[in-house]
């Protein structure tokens, strides 16, 4: 492209947008909608994400020490039960501690007041890096000289397990699928915009212009509708995500779910709308022209 | 110069526009090509214009030779013409001062070249008063003279005038082919396809008869003989 021509395709390309002013702001419309449902989708993903790996960080299991350990001889399997692959936290509980949390569970109780600290056992309470290798690690546990028995909920961590896989897997299929639909969306109402600059195209052909002249303006135009929907998507979905983030943080049934702070994705988020916009910007320009280019 | 050589032209529905054409116009000629509808004038058009390819026979436009032409060198080809059309085919949205300027854009002219050109151009056909009209403020005449003089704008060495005065009355279309005969006389070669008997004649050019496909008749005397088609 030589320098001289640059403003002028992207004088052409600004002008394009004014003079079809209409079908310009279908675009962008059709741009923000996309990407709006895009980014809604892909946020619920990161946040159950999120949410499942906040769960499996609090799924602890419980390492029983065997009786007839004392207290030091029972602090001193803490370092071969670390040395184990996978375990990603290991904190020593005595018995006394484990009473104190039994009844202060228990509050009010008075059944369980007084109860001797010697009828539990010293224990450990280990997390996991990797839920997924948990049958593995609960092995290699109970292998452990003076490890009298472990407590694992494994079926709670196969939930976890399947639940983020059907969401990771959904959400992919989703974002594929809508992706493809915007493309799809922005190259009809491009092509009709461009249908009505068919005589323009023929013209320009006529004359003698290459095909490249003739789309660097749609290119331009494409480039920044793109920008523009982007733009105003990212600030929707910020408020949006604020809103529904705000109202689920209140609301004591849904406290389980991790809402992460907008601010710390939002240059992520800005980064692939962007990105999207213009992919189906410029793509959707290109897609929509081809056909008008045959003369 | 314009040369066909035993071209022929089948539709992909069938239809054979042309059966051995040829043809030679060589540089500085006015020609008439005229024949009824369907005879095959548009499609000869089309092949000078490499808006589609010859079913058979060889053909060279300006020193290209069309039937080996890349499609990226087709643009090359076509600043060598300058294309009329009957329906003017101007930009509604531009005045006729940018309607010149897009086309003069559109092959990479630069500012300095657009200033110095269009306002000769414009005076030729006799339209420089009124550059910054649209093309709905002016007379069907006057749309016709802007696209006459955007087929000039950027030198090509050839007019490809098709049906230039079919929308115009006749005292207009006289106008029309009056100034083609001037632009010709400045050193352009002229094709004119039209149908029009009476405006033919009152000319004494090289009139090109084409009927069914096939070239009937091509004579000096400027004469568009009706009943010998």
């Amino acid at each position: 492209m030589k320098r001289c021509n640059f403003g002028y395709f992207l004088a052409e390309g600004i002008r394009g947008i004014f003079i079809h002013g209409v079908m310009s702001f279908a675009a962008v419309v059709s741009t923000v909608a996309c990407l709006l449902i895009m980014g809604s989708f892909t946020l619920v993903a990161v946040n159950v994400g999120a949410s499942i790996v906040n769960w499996e960080q609090k799924n602890e299991i419980l390492a029983y020490v065997d009786d007839t350990l004392s207290e030091n001889d029972a602090r001193a399997i803490e370092s071969k039960i670390r040395a184990i692959p996978n375990v990603l936290e290991c904190t020593f509980i005595t018995r006394e501690q484990a009473m104190e949390n039994f009844v202060k569970d228990k509050a009010g109780d008075s059944l369980y007041r007084d109860l001797p600290a010697e009828i539990l056992r010293h224990r450990y309470s280990i997390r996991l890096e990797n839920i997924e290798d948990m049958e593995t690690t609960v092995a290699q546990i109970e292998k452990v000289q003076g490890i009298a028995s472990v407590n694992a909920l494994q079926e709670v961590s196969n939930g976890f397990m399947t639940v983020r896989n059907i969401v990771g897997g959904v959400a992919i299929i989703l974002i594929i699928v809508l992706l493809v639909v915007s493309i799809f969306v922005i190259s009809n109402t491009i092509r009709l915009a461009t249908y009505a600059r068919r005589e323009e195209i023929a013209i320009m052909k006529m004359v003698g212009a290459t095909n490249w002249f003739i789309r660097w303006p749609f290119i331009y135009e494409g480039l920044i509708l793109g920008i523009l929907g982007a733009v105003i998507a990212f600030f929707c979905q910020w408020g949006i995500y604020n809103a529904i983030g705000g109202a689920i943080s209140k609301t004591d049934t849904l406290s389980l779910f991790t809402v992460i702070p907008f601010r710390s994705m939002a240059l992520y988020v800005g980064e692939i709308f962007l990105g999207t916009g213009l992919v189906i910007g410029v793509g959707g320009s290109l897609l929509a022209i081809r056909k008008f280019l045959k003369v | 110069m314009v040369r066909l050589i035993g071209v022929y032209k089948s539709y992909d529905n069938g239809v054979r526009a042309l059966k051995g054409v040829n043809l030679r116009i060589d540089d500085g000629e006015f020609v008439f090509l005229v024949g009824p509808s369907g005879s095959g004038k548009s499609t000869i058009v089309k092949l000078i214009t490499a808006e589609i390819e010859p079913t058979e026979g060889k053909l060279m436009v300006n020193g290209f030779h069309l039937n080996d032409l890349r499609a990226s060198k087709i643009p090359r080809m076509r600043r060598t013409l300058g294309i009329v059309f009957q329906d003017f085919r101007l930009i509604e949205n531009k005045t006729v001062y940018e309607n010149l300027t897009f086309a003069m854009r559109a092959v990479g002219a630069s500012r300095e070249e657009i200033k110095k050109r269009i306002p000769y151009v414009l005076e030729l056909v006799g339209l420089d008063k009124k550059t910054r009209r649209l093309p709905h403020e002016l007379s069907g005449g006057e749309q016709q003279r802007v696209a006459i003089a955007r087929a000039l704008v950027n030198n090509p060495s050839m007019i490809v005038a098709d049906e230039p005065t079919g929308n115009l009355d006749p005292a207009r279309s006289l106008e029309i082919m009056m100034l083609l005969e001037r632009i010709n006389s400045l050193g352009t070669t002229t094709l004119v396809v039209t149908h029009e008997k009476e405006l033919v004649n009152r000319f004494s050019k090289r009139v090109v008869a084409i009927d069914n496909g096939r070239i009937v008749s091509d004579g000096m005397d400027g004469y568009y003989n009706y009943e010998t088609m």
